[in-house]
């Protein structure tokens, strides 16, 4: 697999995710026994989207925002206070059970795997648990092993396993099952690049040849740019945002940062295309408006330069900007 | 729904195959339950050492309070009426009642630590129930240090006390000790679920898991009337050890109470196990409209 192979997508098809007006209050209660006051919090206000078969959809905002209710409430896990949502055609808070053997999670901090025993015993515990004919569970261990690369630590004890490994670990016991949904929290937290990029790829590749849809929530910006045709940005229990990566970057312009590195310390630079913003004994930010390449032949007339490095705005940084300005809900069109 | 209800003529084959079907559904959390603890029984095997020492530890603490009883009735001479080997029947059945029921849902004590840590999340995406997953977890072999010692005082109580055994009589003992062990295991987990509501529940709980398990171990005419009467109507623990061994020492009361309590076991376990299922269902619905 290399990360440029192309690889063709499906068109999206039926609905496999249908929220409508989907909300989640949580009631508090405060204060000192006997005096006790409640509270009613909402986690998730009112919440719609699609997710359509065979799409890879980012669900992003930051930590608090209710991407964790969200999830929890499409897994069954928890019950919605309002509105409604079907997955797979089912009623997720009731049908849990049933639910479970159609869709994949993966809670990046938290594994499924037995700590004590080789990667091997826990996934095939999943082949009992979830009822998959035996040749089925062989068929697609191998399948999984040879694309996950899991052959050199199927028989070691998942506690000796790296983060990377261990998570390649857990993917393959949630899609063992063949699901046709996979909800993804935060999958690639904590690794290293190559185990990130084995992922994605891997992501890619099962959204290609087997038309798994893909949910996933996640901090990485290389995760999203990757992986997903949509996203959608929740703040404050309420989507901020939905469409595609171009359409989310449009909507809050960020300007690039130029790093400088300087031979010796100067006063804020003074360009054209370019505003400093941060200055730190010889390394100074600059916040461009103006082409990079401009703007760094007119840093290196003035000053000696030791060092630039270009900073794309983090989706991060995107999406924070995009809460902090309480814009109202916009739909680029992508679906 | 509507569309799994077919009105059509089913031929035999297909009939046997439901109620194949039906049998598999029904088994499905036993067999389930199997395969968990059998994997955590495999991990536990990685440290033998750990293993084999707690297992000792805790046949040692059974051994103790064996002795306990014996030393107590020795000073004594009989206790409400029960000599030594009576008396070690009593303990027999409560202990080997409790360690069964513990050895197969006493981690649901754990319940509030699943709750914490997110586990029980994990737990929720698998198609196998909850419950199952909580009480076969962390399944131990070092859980028969408390079993077979206390099967051990019952056979040699058994074999000590003046009783004409016939078939019937057997399977009625049996039949009161699996009554017992059910009992125990639905106290067990009723007790849990007060985790899903209260943190930290766990402490009061074990007051009446533990607690109970040390008051139902000798003959509880001891304890005075109103205490017999509590447990016998309101935490029905008396049904574990006090009633199976007045009907298999055929023993009237010795506080008075109605003879036919003693058969009533098999239907008060039925009915505890009735209100575990109701209570653990409304535990888990009232956590998944919380969420943790």
């Amino acid at each position: 697999m290399t990360p440029n192979e192309t690889v063709h997508r499906h068109a999206p098809g039926e609905p496999i995710i249908e929220a409508v007006g989907l909300g989640r209050d949580f009631v508090l209660s405060e204060g000192p026994f006997l005096r006790r006051t409640r509270r009613t919090v909402s986690a998730v206000g009112d919440v719609t989207f699609t997710v359509r078969a065979g799409e890879i959809v980012g669900y992003l905002g930051p930590n608090g925002a209710g991407k964790s209710s969200t999830m929890k409430m499409l897994t069954g896990i928890l019950t919605p206070t309002s509105g409604t949502v079907r997955v797979a055609g089912m009623e997720p808070a009731r049908r849990r059970t049933r639910l479970a053997a159609e869709i994949g999670v993966v809670f990046g901090q938290r594994t499924t795997l037995w700590w004590d025993l080789p990667l091997r015993d826990s996934l095939s515990l999943t082949r009992h648990l979830y009822r998959v004919p035996k040749r089925e569970h062989a068929e697609r261990l191998a399948e999984l092993t040879e694309l996950l690369e899991l052959g050199p630590f199927l028989d070691t004890p998942v506690r000796q396993l790296s983060l990377g490994q261990r998570m390649r670990g857990d993917l393959t016991a949630a899609l063992l099952h063949a699901p046709r949904l996979l909800v993804l929290d935060e999958p690639t937290i904590g690794l290293d690049v190559v185990s990130k990029s084995t992922i994605r790829e891997f992501l890619l590749r099962s959204n290609a040849e087997r038309g798994t849809t893909i949910l996933i929530t996640t901090h990485d910006l290389g995760d999203v740019e990757r992986l997903c045709d949509r996203v959608m940005v929740i703040d404050h229990g309420r989507l901020a945002f939905e469409g595609d990566l171009p359409g989310l970057r449009a909507t809050v312009p960020i300007p690039r940062v130029l790093v400088v590195d300087l031979a010796t310390p100067a006063p804020m630079i003074e360009v054209p295309g370019a505003r400093a913003v941060r200055v730190e004994g010889p390394r100074q930010w600059l916040e461009l408006s103006d082409n990079p390449a401009r703007v760094i032949a007119e840093v290196a007339r003035d000053h000696e330069v030791v060092d630039l490095t270009l900073r794309e705005p983090d989706i991060e940084a995107v999406v924070s900007s995009l809460y902090r300005g309480t814009m109202p809900v916009e739909r680029a069109g992508s679906a | 729904m509507a569309d799994t209800r077919h009105h059509v003529e089913v031929p035999d084959g297909e009939r046997s195959g439901r109620v194949r079907h039906a049998a598999t559904t029904l088994l499905r959390p036993f067999v389930d339950y199997r395969r968990l603890a059998w994997l955590w029984v495999r991990a536990f095997a990685q440290y033998r050492l750990s293993l084999i020492l707690m297992s000792l530890a805790v046949m040692v603490s059974v051994l103790i309070q064996v002795g306990a009883v014996v030393i107590l009735f020795g000073h004594a001479g009989t206790l409400a009426g029960f000599t030594v080997m009576e008396g070690l029947l009593v303990f027999g059945l409560a202990a080997s009642a409790f360690g069964t029921a513990d050895m197969f849902a006493g981690s649901v004590e754990r319940l509030g630590n699943h709750i914490r840590s997110g586990t029980l999340d994990i737990m929720l995406i698998r198609p196998v129930s909850p419950l199952v997953q909580v009480a076969a977890d962390e399944f131990s072999p070092r859980r028969l240090g408390k079993v077979v010692p206390a099967l051990a005082v019952l056979g040699v109580a058994l074999a000590g006390v003046d009783v004409e055994w016939s078939a019937a009589e057997v399977a009625l003992l049996a039949l009161m000790m699996l009554s017992g062990t059910l009992i125990c295991a639905a106290i067990w987990v009723i007790t849990g679920c007060l985790q899903f509501f209260i943190a930290g529940a766990r402490e009061a709980a074990n007051s009446l898991t533990y607690g109970g398990q040390a008051l139902t171990e000798y003959p509880i005419a001891i304890y005075g009337q109103e205490i017999v009467r509590a447990v016998t109507y309101v935490v029905p623990l008396a049904f574990i050890s006090w009633q199976p061994a007045l009907l298999v020492l055929d023993r009237t009361d010795p506080l008075g109470m109605p003879e036919q309590l003693r058969y009533m076991g098999p239907a008060i376990a039925v009915l505890l196990c009735a209100c575990a299922a109701l209570t653990w269902r409304f535990g888990l619905r009232h956590y998944r409209s919380t969420g943790s």
